[in-house]
């Protein structure tokens, strides 16, 4: 390997030691590209710069403490600094998503940190005259017999040693900061109002929009009157916008903007007032009846899908079953719902473009920036504040789109703030789907047999039609159903219904987990089984799930007596390659209210980087499907989003929370994330605790009243 | 467009403002105090929580010219070196996730903890009607009983 290539160093005389740290271009046309930086003062100080989004998953923490832990550095004098501004020039996609960022960055970062490390080491033995090899780090000081230096007084003769060609990576049994609960980097900041989210953007001669869009979808400003809003204090501008389909063509991610009005004024209150003042006539387009979406799922299950797994032959297997079980599954539409409203601020210049957002998806971003502004893409800057809240929400770039083209027809900074109607109305959502399966038992009551045949609108219509007619997002959970079956077909119905869809908290198996895991314990009460120990038996070869199953089981007091009127239930989960598994207890009152008391998990990520941020992540991937297995659910009327904010599309607050327990399970199997883990399982284990308490099987969510 | 003289965290600060502006966007848009946040803009949410004569508001629904002469303390005024008892349960407790509603969040709880200061979960329950969408909420009930057993401002 090519020095150069694999690690560029940059040392300025009294500026310390900076890495650039370089790893293959995905793509393999130019062998190597920036990926991440490390930078030690003379003070001591240590910058890390993370490519990746922080919207609560404590991602840029755990990233710190990679290379913290390889650099043996002094926890207390690292911190994180700004995004890089250019994606274009970066080495990868900028994207946040898929709970990835700790799982691609463990070797990179692990690098950085011992690379970094190995140089202050020889920096040191150099004005030593001593052998690298018998120096000591520790807590960003080298040591060696009666010498002591701290890493900020080596830095800068640091950069001046080659740079070594594979630094040495620890044994895990040696780490001293990964494994261990650590506080977050971020928290100090967000406890006092200082932590800056895109909404918080304040820049010199600034103005705020507020932006009337379509309420069909695809509808257009067919004509409008501004003149009453223009007379209002503070308004300076009225816009009209086009709309851009959300889907895709040839790959690239569609935009999905709605065709709008905006009014740009001095204030976010004036420009609301503004838009108030607006008179608007639609072309409501071909969406202006688009309903009743359930019904139309129902009749598209009439048709048959594309093939997404086969094993044996089920067909045959349940003809000859001894008993067969048959049942039908639906999930509504679901929106993010982030605290941060959608909010982008952008100053369009004519030949270059700067973007203030909370974005998941800088690379996109500025694709997008870059085509609104009409420059080319490295023209376009891309700062990213903190997020609000993500959920796959801001993976998309339409909000991004908007505030450019608001900035460049304004010749201002503009920051363009959604209400919380225009970001419910408005959304990406989680598809809505109609699921029919069979099962078949034998006379041993063993499952031979399972079918699973899906419909649902595609979310990867995003980047343009579907390869081989299938969604692959959309069968996750269902055609991987963990189970040792030795019949199995699923396959999947595309339906077309020009609803906006995008990437939820763990995307497919959100909803496919609930049917699975549902449809499990169905097979479990008709083979007359215990759930848990007919899925322990299921699950042998599966040593993964089987453990997870199993601890989280046990924490949870499986077969221990409850209370009068309450029931467990048991479900689990694989997010590739973490495996998480709930126990629900719950009881169901006499209005049917569902009490959802406790929840236990366990889940299996592999290495622990910061057990506190997993616990975190697991008691709020709880939270998040508790709110849509509970209250969640968009419908669409008329080609409009019928919710509209927090009275009609409820989540979770205090007093519903149930005591959440979270279990790492020890293990050295492949990384896994931890983000969205936790929210396939939770459904399932609630409906099949409300089986338990009531003999009621929950098959369309949300749960609501259980009657 | 009427000025309004308003005490905020302990200064008193002239804005000018249409009378039906919402306090949360004057603090945000004409004092700059962006700590508070808008979440839903009709009061369900609970992320522009502030305290007006010491109790916890919702100023995404309150009028400026409904102010008068209540002092008014945002997260930036709760404490001169962000370290009022909610504040450092809530670093011990690691809270935040994403962070967003966490002002409020905090600003409904120095409210609570003033008005009761050993709350119950009851007493949390009834007072702590934020919405959390990370859904820190179980750390929230923890840090404030952290708070609680601390004691002190």
């Amino acid at each position: 390997m090519e020095r150069r290539a694999f690690l560029q160093i940059a040392g300025t005389a009294g500026a310390g030691l900076v890495i650039g740290f370089r790893i293959p271009d995905r793509r393999g046309v130019t062998p190597f590209a920036p990926n991440a930086w490390l930078q030690i003062e003379p003070t001591g100080a240590i910058t890390v710069t993370i490519d990746k989004s922080e919207m609560g998953e404590g991602n840029h923490t755990a990233l710190a403490m990679l290379v913290a832990e390889e650099l043996d550095a002094d926890w207390t004098k690292v911190k994180v600094g700004p995004l890089p501004e250019n994606p274009k020039g970066w080495s990868r996609r900028m994207s946040t998503g898929g709970s990835t960022s700790v799982r691609t960055s463990w070797d990179i970062l692990r690098k950085a940190g011992a690379s970094a490390r190995a140089m202050l080491v020889g920096a040191a033995a150099q004005t030593w005259g001593v052998d690298p090899g018998a120096c000591r780090t520790e807590s960003g000081v080298v040591t060696h017999a009666t010498h002591r230096a701290t890493y900020g007084e080596l830095a800068t003769k640091a950069a001046t040693i080659a740079v070594p060609e594979n630094p040495p990576l620890k044994d895990p049994k040696d780490f001293r900061l990964l494994g261990k609960r650590t506080h977050r980097l971020d928290t100090p900041s967000k406890v006092n109002g200082t932590a800056q989210f895109g909404i918080d953007v304040r820049l010199p001669g600034m103005l705020t929009a507020s932006v009337e869009r379509s309420p069909v979808f695809g509808g257009k400003v067919k004509s409008f009157d501004a003149t009453r809003a223009k007379t209002l204090p503070g308004v300076r501008h009225v816009v009209q916008l086009e709309s851009t389909p959300w889907t895709g063509v040839a790959g690239a991610w569609g935009v999905g903007t709605e065709s709008g009005v905006a009014v740009v004024a001095d204030t976010y209150w004036q420009a609301v007032q503004g838009r108030q003042a607006l008179q608007i006539t639609w072309d409501e387009g071909a969406n202006a009846t688009l309903g009743d979406i359930p019904a139309r799922l129902a009749v598209l299950a009439g048709q048959s899908g594309v093939q997404a797994r086969k094993d044996g032959d089920a067909t045959a297997a349940l003809a000859g079953a001894a008993k067969k079980i048959e049942a039908f599954y639906e999930v509504p539409f679901l929106h993010h719902a982030t605290m941060e409203p959608m909010n982008c601020t952008a100053f369009a210049h004519a030949d270059s473009c700067e973007v203030w957002a909370p974005t998941q998806n800088q690379t996109r971003a500025q694709e997008v920036a870059a085509e609104a502004a009409g420059v080319p893409v490295d023209k376009v800057r891309i700062h990213t504040t903190l997020l609000g809240g993500g959920f796959g929400r801001r993976l998309e770039s339409d909000f991004v789109a908007e505030a450019v083209s608001i900035s460049k027809a304004v010749n201002a900074p503009v920051k363009v703030i959604w209400s919380r109607e225009d970001d419910m109305k408005h959304g990406f959502y989680r598809p809505a789907t109609y699921n029919a399966l069979t099962a078949g038992l034998d006379a041993q009551s063993k499952p031979v047999a399972w079918t699973h045949h899906i419909v649902a609108p595609p979310i990867l219509l995003k980047f343009g039609p579907l390869q081989n007619g299938i969604d692959r997002t959309l069968i996750d959970g269902a055609a991987n159903m963990p189970y040792a079956v030795p019949n199995v077909f699923v396959d999947q119905v595309a339906a077309d219904l020009s609803v906006p869809l995008g990437f939820w908290r763990s995307v497919g198996a959100s909803q496919n987990a609930f049917v699975v895991e549902s449809f499990m314990d169905e097979l479990a009460i008709a083979a007359g089984r215990d759930p848990y120990e007919f899925r322990r038996e299921l699950l042998q070869e599966k040593p993964r799930h089987l453990r997870t199953l199993e601890l989280a089981a046990t924490k949870a007091g499986w077969g221990t007596p409850l209370p009068a009127g309450h029931g467990r239930g048991i479900a689990i989960a694989e997010w590739e390659p973490t495996t998480c598994a709930a126990v629900a207890e719950v009881s169901v009152a006499p209005d049917g209210t569902v009490r959802v008391h406790r929840v236990v998990c366990a889940v299996d990520c592999g290495p622990v980087v910061n057990p506190d941020t997993i616990e975190a992540q697991m008691q709020g991937g709880v939270v998040f499907g508790l709110s849509a297995a509970l209250y969640g659910e968009i419908t669409i009327e008329n080609g409009r989003v019928k919710q509209s904010n927090f009275t009609d599309y409820p989540v979770l607050r205090i007093p519903e929370m149930p005591v959440v327990e979270v279990n790492i399970v020890p293990s050295t199997d492949a990384l896994g994330g931890i983000g969205e883990p936790s929210v396939p399982p939770t459904a399932p284990a609630v409906c099949n605790a409300i089986y338990a308490a009531t003999g009621k099987r929950v098959r369309r969510l949300p749960i609501g009243k259980v009657t | 467009m009427p000025t309004y003289t308003l005490l905020v965290n302990g200064r008193r600060r002239s804005v000018e403002a249409a009378a039906n502006t919402p306090l949360l966007w004057v603090l945000r848009d004409s004092l700059g105090l962006t700590g508070t946040k808008f979440g839903c803009g009709i009061a369900q949410c609970g992320a522009c929580t502030v305290h007006l004569g010491g109790e916890a508001v919702r100023s995404c629904v309150l009028p400026v010219t409904a102010v008068g002469t209540k002092p008014i303390t945002t997260i930036e005024g709760l404490s001169p070196t962000s370290t009022h008892r909610a504040q450092k349960a809530w670093i011990a407790e690691d809270v935040p996730q994403c962070g967003y509603c966490q002002s409020g969040q905090i600003m409904a709880a120095a409210a609570l903890l003033s008005r009761t200061p050993q709350p119950s979960d009851a007493d949390i329950d009834a007072a702590m009607t934020n919405i959390c969408r990370c859904g820190t909420y179980q750390r929230i009930r923890a840090a404030i009983h952290r708070a609680a057993k601390d004691g002190g401002a």
